[in-house]
């Protein structure tokens, strides 16, 4: 068995020993090992030039990686959580998501930038928020969402392979999720959703720590001859409509599983787009399961209350099924 | 610090000068014709900053600029024509035409924009620095921004990191007086911006941003011991912008007298008079230095107007990579 922190480190680790471009910055990424201690003991293996740790300077270190990757580097930039990011959305969103377009095809921007996303841990409501569809909202950078062990340690070679920025968001709660590491296969795709589990009468579309949730459900409703399929986004940009259209076809019932806030959530598009593309298909109204317009909460029944839990996901497979 | 004082180097520096300031001020007169759109910002005035500190550089070395880049662009060495095009908006534009005004770009040439927000592209000139001093390559990055930027974080950010991993930027702040319309007192509780950049431990320097000599000379010194390990510094360079802040602006914020004292210390005028009054030049010189370039931006105004508008069909291009097998 393998941890998501480790599957993490390993995959970091792997991709700086077959590269020496690639490095790796951010806060407390050295001496400190990694705020959710992922990058524990690169600095030792790597030394300080390709393992550094950065003053709290967000929008200055990720401007930084953006500069460090026009320049050849192959920068892997860890920002400790989403919420810090938005200290630097406008290096992400004004740079690296335009310099390519801005130039004419010019200049790529071959960044990767890590981060901590989610609730769960009761960090209250500056360190919990999922606001990983607003990246997914820009054209110019791709959004990985590693659900499994297998995704966290295959997924950064594919980010760091490709020539444009992506970002890939780790949520907090799978860290010390334990899974077997499976070898990867040979038509691994980072940018594809995928059918983790197949069924028939209704389609769950979820991502990140929205994906053991559902598998849950899905064994639940099992046991009462429902059957469910389970697709894992793992992309949220470009998001892999073609797979999410060809489920709902099939299953002609839609329940969209997203920690973000309802309104304007990812789980809005994908719910708009299935309501354009499959409408003739459904056999029920589409259902959102995100998490309630409130800031995150500090007491664990408040932020269990705010966020997707295991019974609103059966209650919205319970109504898309007439139960 | 010895000077070029040579006739050909100095007639040079004038008359890059005169191209930039010749082709921005026929911009204005295409802008009121409606050719160039958007905003325009122009540089009329400060010509004497990007022409003397270019000077100091060699092609491998990187430029970041500002929305008022078109005289960084000409003296990085871009081909005017396609400058032209891309204020156009034309395929055969610097940038295909996606850019326009305020992000013209090079890669070639290693010229990075063109940036339009106020402080955004400091971050990035210190990560190239960063690349070009872990891959050994010996080169210097200069990263042009106004005193306005000075207010921003990304600024200080900046600062802190170039010094702190000693990386080869040399900052160049082109002081107009002006952020758009507020003058630095009402936005400075320090205006000595040197002192800003030496509270991170940055050799920093003031020059009178109206004398190309002065400007070249300090940028020289200081790229050279960039080069050398010194780490980065700040060149200072005080300046005015002769026209509004782009084609929109009214000037309420300052007074006619004051325009017209610094149109006397401008510094193609200045130039102008000293390479007169010792007899480096004599008038018809000057002349055929002028007409020479009028011809040029007349070219690059002909190739612009002939240049094809990209196709609508090929609109959502430049925005990833082209790689197979992705839809």
């Amino acid at each position: 068995m393998t941890t998501y922190r480790e599957a993490v480190r390993e995959a970091i680790r792997t991709a700086m020993t077959d590269d020496a471009k690639v490095f790796l910055m951010g806060e407390d990424v050295g001496h400190y090992g990694g705020c959710y201690a992922v990058t524990k003991g690169l600095l030792d293996e790597f030394g300080e030039q390709r393992v550094r740790d950065t003053p709290l300077s967000e929008s200055g270190f990720v401007g930084a990686g953006i500069g460090a990757s026009i320049g050849g580097m192959k920068p892997i930039v860890e920002v400790m959580t989403v919420n810090f990011s938005l200290l630097a959305l406008d290096q992400i969103v004004n740079n690296a998501a335009t310099l390519r377009h801005m130039s004419g095809g010019q200049i790529g921007v071959p960044l990767v930038i890590r981060m901590a996303t989610g609730a769960g841990k009761q960090l209250a409501a500056q360190h919990s928020h999922s606001l990983e569809n607003w990246y997914a909202h820009i054209p110019g950078i791709k959004v990985l969402t590693p659900a499994t062990v297998t995704d966290a340690r295959y997924m950064l070679a594919e980010a760091l392979n490709d020539p444009d920025p992506v970002i890939i968001f780790e949520h907090v709660m799978l860290y010390n999720q334990d899974q077997i590491l499976e070898s990867r296969p040979e038509d691994y795709n980072a940018f594809r959703a995928s059918v983790t589990r197949e069924g028939s009468d209704v389609s769950i579309i979820t991502y990140g720590a929205g994906l053991s949730k559902a598998l849950e459900v899905a064994d639940k409703v099992a046991e009462q001859g429902v059957s469910l399929e389970v697709i894992d986004l793992r992309c949220l940009r470009p998001l892999d409509s073609k797979a999410i259209f060809a489920s709902v076809n099939k299953t002609g019932k839609a329940v969209i599983v997203d920690e973000a806030w309802l309104t304007g959530s990812l789980a809005s598009e994908v719910s708009a787009q299935i309501c354009e593309h499959c409408f003739w298909n459904l056999d029920a109204p589409v259902q959102r399961v995100c998490t309630r317009e409130v800031p995150i909460p500090y007491p664990a029944h408040l932020e269990r209350a705010a966020t997707p839990q295991v019974e609103d996901i059966l209650h919205a497979v319970n109504f898309v099924i007439g139960k | 610090m010895k000077l070029h004082i040579s006739r050909e180097h100095l007639t040079n520096l004038l008359s890059e000068m005169i191209r930039i300031r010749r082709f921005e001020e026929r911009c204005a007169q295409l802008y009121t014709e409606e050719k160039i759109r958007g905003f325009l910002h122009l540089y009329i005035g400060e010509e004497a900053i990007a022409v003397g500190v270019m000077q100091a550089i060699e092609e491998q070395d990187a430029v970041f600029a500002t929305y008022r880049e078109h005289g960084h662009a000409l003296a990085k060495g871009l081909d005017m024509k396609k400058v032209m095009a891309e204020m156009y908006g034309k395929l055969s534009g610097s940038s295909m035409g996606r850019g326009g005004s305020m992000h013209i770009f090079d890669h070639q040439k290693k010229f990075y924009g063109g940036n339009a927000i106020v402080a955004g592209a400091l971050p990035m000139a210190v990560g190239v620095a960063m690349a070009d001093k872990m891959l050994n390559r010996n080169s210097v990055t200069l990263c042009f921004f106004g005193e306005g930027a000075v207010a921003e974080g990304e600024f200080h950010e900046s600062l802190n990191l170039a010094k702190l991993w000693e990386l080869p930027v040399l900052f160049v702040c082109e002081n107009n007086g002006y952020a758009m319309g507020t003058a630095l007192k009402y936005s400075e509780s320090e205006p000595v911006i040197s002192k800003k950049a030496e509270s991170y431990g940055l050799i920093s320097c003031s020059v009178d941003g109206m004398n190309v000599v002065e400007v070249e000379a300090a940028a020289i010194d200081a790229v050279k011991s960039i080069r050398n390990g010194s780490g980065p510094q700040l060149l200072e360079c005080h300046t005015y912008r002769l026209r509004g802040h782009s084609m929109f602006d009214t000037q309420q914020y300052r007074s006619q007298d004051e325009v017209k004292q610094w149109l006397d210390k401008g510094p193609i005028v200045q130039m102008k008079s000293w390479l007169l009054d010792n007899d480096y030049l004599n008038e018809s010189e000057i002349q055929q230095i002028e007409d020479r370039i009028d011809i040029e931006v007349n070219e690059a105004i002909e190739f612009a107007e002939k240049s094809e508008f990209e196709p609508v069909e090929q609109l959502t291009k430049h925005v990833y990579a082209e790689i197979a097998g992705m839809d």
